[in-house]
């Protein structure tokens, strides 16, 4: 993939903190993501990568560090966030679909308010986007109509319809049922292969060393360690990326409880945080299918 | 439903009934008490006296004919603006109570408990009698406009914590896509969180609905004339003129006109927007 990569950078992130009461979520994070570059976040629960990708489209406000998107400083308090936020779509664990709108309203609705582009046009942007995920005879359902996998591609349509620059993933297949994992991870590769600039936060791990050009390890807080996914994937250096990676990968053949401690401690006193953690979770309820 | 379980050494010894015949003779009791009432009542009423007073021929012919389309339709005048009135302010007493600035928040919170808090009449009488304190103050459309402004004051008060409720219900989720997606706080509000708020709470509205539509037999106060009278004004004074209930009977099942065509109206709209959540 790394052939349509361009040494123009997208993301800049300098010395990125962010802190939730007294939890220290993250700790000093620096890295570039450069046009046309696939970049997938990975690491245990609790270690920041959700609230690292959230902090790029101002989701999350940064304690300090500078975000820079296309050359914009995000963490600017006088930048036009939504114009910022214009150029990046966003993925969403739990979809975040509107509900009261169809599926082409979903795609169209943006379009039109932010970007004034007519209805004509917005629709016809949609449907194409909407052909792109395999759903373009479902442009009339409403979102509860429809499979998690559905619904998530439903939203990578909504959000291309933006002609974004950089697509954000937040997970986008954990509340995905098993067989639908795959529907949604290859719309995503087919993105990439096009050349779309991607930050993955992802548990994934077939698909981050598949599509990946770089992935990074995070833990507690801070870049453990990065590089090609051959490297930090096949070949992990670090103590810690070892031990995570043979959880995930062999999670059969792990000590009960060996974790338990480590997950203690990241969790520690952060009340608040755990449920910025858990939240998406909690949203689920009032929209279950 | 019976079942055949095979014969086990431990089977408990069965009781005279079962579970399911007991409660089928409980209910064939609560039916035979229910016939006896019914037959009692039946029995020891004085069905002549019971119709004169409340069913009374000629008295419903009058009633019907004095003009009763006209206080149907007061009542439904009123109701509608006082109900549009407090729909439009209680939603921006609702953003407001959520408002990030304090004084927003601060004057919804007083607004809400003050009307809240008071009776209907006397904020309808407040406002009827308003230009004693505010010589030359005159509210348009009267006395419509007085019955809309004082009702919908009220009303919005209560719809206020409603709304915001429905506000509340929606989830975060939604404002974080639509921001994303660029949307101003404004439009997402407008677009994705107001809409879904405002369907939450479709029940509630209703029952809010309904209870303007009674709460406008409190236009009288104001001491109106006979072209703003509405049913209930209209169905007292024919009744005093007729010495009987018949005009009120007739005047209250209008009320039951209007309510229960609109309980049908709001159960299918529910019943359409469940296919879309």
């Amino acid at each position: 993939m790394s052939a349509t990569t361009t040494n123009t950078a997208v993301v800049e992130v300098q010395d990125l903190n962010k802190s939730f009461g007294d939890n220290h979520v993250l700790r000093g994070i620096d890295t570039t993501v450069r046009e046309g570059e696939v970049v997938c976040v990975i690491g245990p629960s609790g270690s920041g990568k959700s609230t690292f990708l959230r902090c790029i489209n101002l989701l999350e406000e940064p304690s300090s560090g500078s975000v820079r998107v296309g050359g914009e400083e995000v963490t600017d308090p006088d930048c036009d966030i939504d114009a910022i936020r214009r150029n990046m779509g966003m993925v969403f664990q739990q979809f975040n679909l509107f509900p009261h709108l169809s599926v082409l309203e979903n795609c169209t609705i943006a379009q039109t308010t932010v970007l004034k582009r007519s209805k004509s046009e917005a629709q016809a942007t949609a449907r194409a986007n909407l052909e792109k995920v395999g759903l373009s005879e479902k442009a009339d359902a409403y979102p509860a109509q429809l499979s998690g996998g559905q619904q998530q591609r439903v939203a990578i349509a909504r959000a291309l319809s933006m002609d974004p620059q950089l697509m954000l993933f937040d997970e986008p297949t954990s509340a995905l049922d098993p067989e639908l994992v795959g529907d949604v991870l290859s719309v995503m590769r087919r993105l990439a292969s096009e050349g779309m600039t991607m930050m993955v936060v992802t548990h994934e791990m077939a698909f981050a060393r598949d599509v990946a050009d770089r992935v990074i390890f995070m833990d507690g807080g801070v870049i453990v360690e990065e590089g090609s996914p051959e490297r930090v994937i096949g070949d992990p250096q670090e103590e810690r990326t070892r031990t995570f990676l043979q959880r995930v990968l062999d999670p059969t053949h792990v000590d009960p409880g060996a974790e338990d401690a480590a997950y203690d401690k990241r969790h520690h006193d952060s009340e608040s945080a755990a449920d910025n953690f858990v939240k998406p979770q909690d949203t689920h309820g009032h929209y279950g299918h | 439903m019976t079942t055949t379980t095979p014969e086990t050494p431990q089977a408990p010894t069965r009781p005279k009934l079962s579970p399911r015949k007991r409660a089928q003779r409980f209910r064939l009791a609560q039916y035979a008490l229910l016939v006896i009432v019914v037959a009692a009542l039946a029995l020891t009423v004085d069905w002549p006296a019971v119709r004169d007073s409340f069913f009374a021929p000629e008295d419903i012919k009058l009633t019907l004919t004095s003009g009763l389309g006209t206080a149907l339709k007061n009542t439904i005048i009123y109701t509608a603006g006082a109900f549009v009135i407090g729909l439009v302010l209680g939603t921006v007493l609702a953003l407001m109570r959520l408002s990030s600035v304090g004084p927003y928040r601060w004057f919804a919170t007083a607004w809400i408990e003050f009307f809240r808090g008071l009776p209907a009449l006397l904020v309808l009488l407040v406002f009827g009698t308003l230009s004693i304190a505010f010589p030359g103050l005159v509210i348009p459309f009267d006395p419509y406009g007085t019955v809309w402004v004082g009702l919908g004051i009220v009303a919005s008060a209560y719809m206020a914590e409603t709304i915001r409720a429905g506000i509340q219900a929606v989830p975060k989720g939604q404002v974080e896509a639509a921001r994303s997606l660029g949307m101003t706080p404004g439009a997402s509000t407008r677009k994705i969180v107001l809409p879904q708020a405002l369907r939450i709470v479709i029940p509630p509205l209703t029952n809010e609905l309904i209870l303007l539509i009674k709460d406008s037999s409190l236009v009288f106060i104001l001491g109106i004339s006979t072209t703003g009278f509405e049913l209930t004004k209209y169905g007292r004074d024919l009744g005093n003129q007729t010495a009987g209930l018949t005009p009120l009977t007739v005047a209250g099942l209008c009320y039951l006109v209007i309510t229960l065509p609109l309980s049908v109206l709001v159960r299918r709209m529910e019943a359409r927007q469940r296919k879309e959540r």
